[in-house]
């Protein structure tokens, strides 16, 4: 790795952040009845399931949680670049009516929320869609903002955020490189 | 990450495996696509594909219009009876003038092998060949692994018994090049008349003296459909002597392993190629196949519509 690389959380901080958004989802909707998790492929889903966990462990019941795909969606699809695989969208549920949380890892321009808000839409009409991020990093070219941010970062345009996941999915840490 | 980086869908033996794994894989998450209450995404938007069908089809034609459909594309199909063609239109002169129209792809289904190659040569836009005389028909090869890695897992390691005329079949020869680059064995039978000769020089593919050395203890055995509109009277006596010989029934279907899967690529002569109980038979995946075909042409219409990096 060539880039200049500061570690912005370690494993323990990133889990510390999921089991505070989990009591943030909890006391916003008042509970669990009729929310949903949605992580976006891949990283938000590993982070869903981060979630949906510490909410069984802080309220007993289970969460349903899906994954979405936004290869289909995307707004730069027929740009000059080879198209990437399409990975799997996983809603094994209805979300008719469903107080949905989308889960994405980093939130930058937006544009991939727009294209899961869309994905989502496909599958039916939810009550409402909330958004939870681990890292939010500025720099949105859309009007979407998050209702649950696991921290802010300032960023410029050159660097780049990532959330490092183990072979198991686990989350080990967030660095910024530049 | 995988990338496709073909312009063209000509023939699967120009793909290589990983090409294929990333259509079957892209197939795959296609596949969830066609199962929704609201079954279509935005993709193709913009884009407009023509299909040009030289010859007779009904599944592989609406199959691909479906697929172009779900991914948001327009698609507007020719026949050859309201074509130009009846009037003496070269295919090139077609070619240059459907492409004044701007279309994005072009599925082609023509009766001479090799016309895909000549035409792309002569536009700008991608070209997916739906059928070209007796050389290939790539998207029934890939809808063929699609199904076959649906029921099994993995291609690796598979013994497929393709059974027929093989001389006159680009289902056979897409299968064989798409399942010897998987790491499958494939076993062929049928009359000597309608076995080309050298076709075991494509890879892992043997050439069998009879139907039951084909089939025995097969993973997949797939009937190909005797093609009376290719083929002069003489390659066979009649049907009911090649159904003696080369048809599928109850009785030789035990040969293959326990619930071996059955394939046909349709449209089925019940009684000749197969028996009407093995066509309804729990055994049989045909049906399956005609729905994979919509995922694994919606894979190919989209990965052709990336930038080329040749």
């Amino acid at each position: 790795m060539t880039a200049e690389q500061t570690v912005l959380m370690d494993a323990a901080g990133v889990k510390r952040a999921l089991t505070r958004i989990a009591h943030e989802i909890l006391e916003r909707n008042k509970g669990v009845a009729d929310v949903v998790l949605i992580g976006i492929r891949s990283g938000g889903v590993f982070l869903a399931a981060g979630i949906a966990q510490q909410i069984s462990v802080i309220e007993g019941g289970a969460v349903s949680v899906g994954a979405v795909d936004i290869t289909l969606y995307r707004d730069d699809i027929s740009g000059q670049l080879p198209h990437q695989a399409v990975g799997k969208t996983d809603i094994p549920f209805s979300l008719e009516g469903k107080k949905v949380i989308l889960v994405d890892d980093v939130l930058f321009t937006g544009r991939t929320i727009r294209a899961a808000m869309d994905a989502l839409m496909d599958h039916g009409r939810p009550q409402c869609i909330q958004l939870a991020v681990l890292i939010d990093r500025g720099h949105r070219e859309l009007p979407i903002r998050a209702d649950y941010v696991g921290r802010n970062v300032p960023t410029s345009l050159k660097e780049n955020v990532r959330v490092v996941f183990d072979v198991n999915n686990q989350p080990i840490e967030v660095v910024l490189e530049k | 990450m995988a990338e496709f980086k073909h312009k063209h869908i000509i023939a699967l033996r120009d793909l290589s495996k990983a090409d294929i794994e990333l259509l079957i894989s892209t197939a795959e998450s296609m596949r969830e696509v066609n199962s929704r209450d609201i079954k279509k995404v935005p993709t193709l938007r913009g884009k407009t594909i023509i299909n040009l069908f030289y010859e007779a089809s009904t599944r592989t034609r609406t199959s691909f219009e479906i697929a172009g459909k779900r991914l948001s594309a327009d698609t507007v199909n020719i026949a050859p009876s309201n074509s130009s063609a009846t009037k003496g239109e070269t295919l090139a002169d077609t070619a240059l003038n459907l492409l004044a129209m701007k279309p994005d792809i072009i599925v082609m289904r023509h009766a001479v092998s090799g016309s895909h190659y000549h035409l792309a040569k002569k536009v700008s836009c991608s070209i997916i060949n739906a059928g070209d005389g007796a050389h290939e028909h790539p998207s029934q090869g890939l809808l063929d692994l699609l199904t076959m890695k649906e029921r099994f897992g993995r291609l690796d390691g598979l013994k497929v018994a393709i059974v027929g005329d093989i001389t006159h079949s680009r289902v056979a020869r897409s299968n064989i090049q798409g399942l010897t680059k998987m790491g499958s064995s494939v076993f062929l039978a049928g009359p000597p008349t309608m076995m080309p000769p050298g076709v075991e020089k494509l890879g892992d593919v043997t050439v069998c003296a009879n139907m039951k050395e084909a089939i025995q203890d097969a993973d997949v055995v797939m009937m190909l459909r005797i093609q009376q509109e290719r083929q002069g009277k003489t390659l066979m006596p009649n049907t009911r002597e090649y159904s003696r010989y080369f048809g599928l029934n109850p009785e030789n279907v035990k040969l293959a392993k326990p619930n071996a899967m059955l394939m046909h690529p349709g449209p089925i002569n019940r009684g000749v190629e197969m028996s009407s109980q093995v066509v309804d038979g729990d055994q049989s995946w045909i049906l399956k196949q005609v729905e994979n075909g919509v995922a694994v042409r919606m894979s190919m219409l989209y990965h052709v519509c990336g930038g080329e990096l040749e």
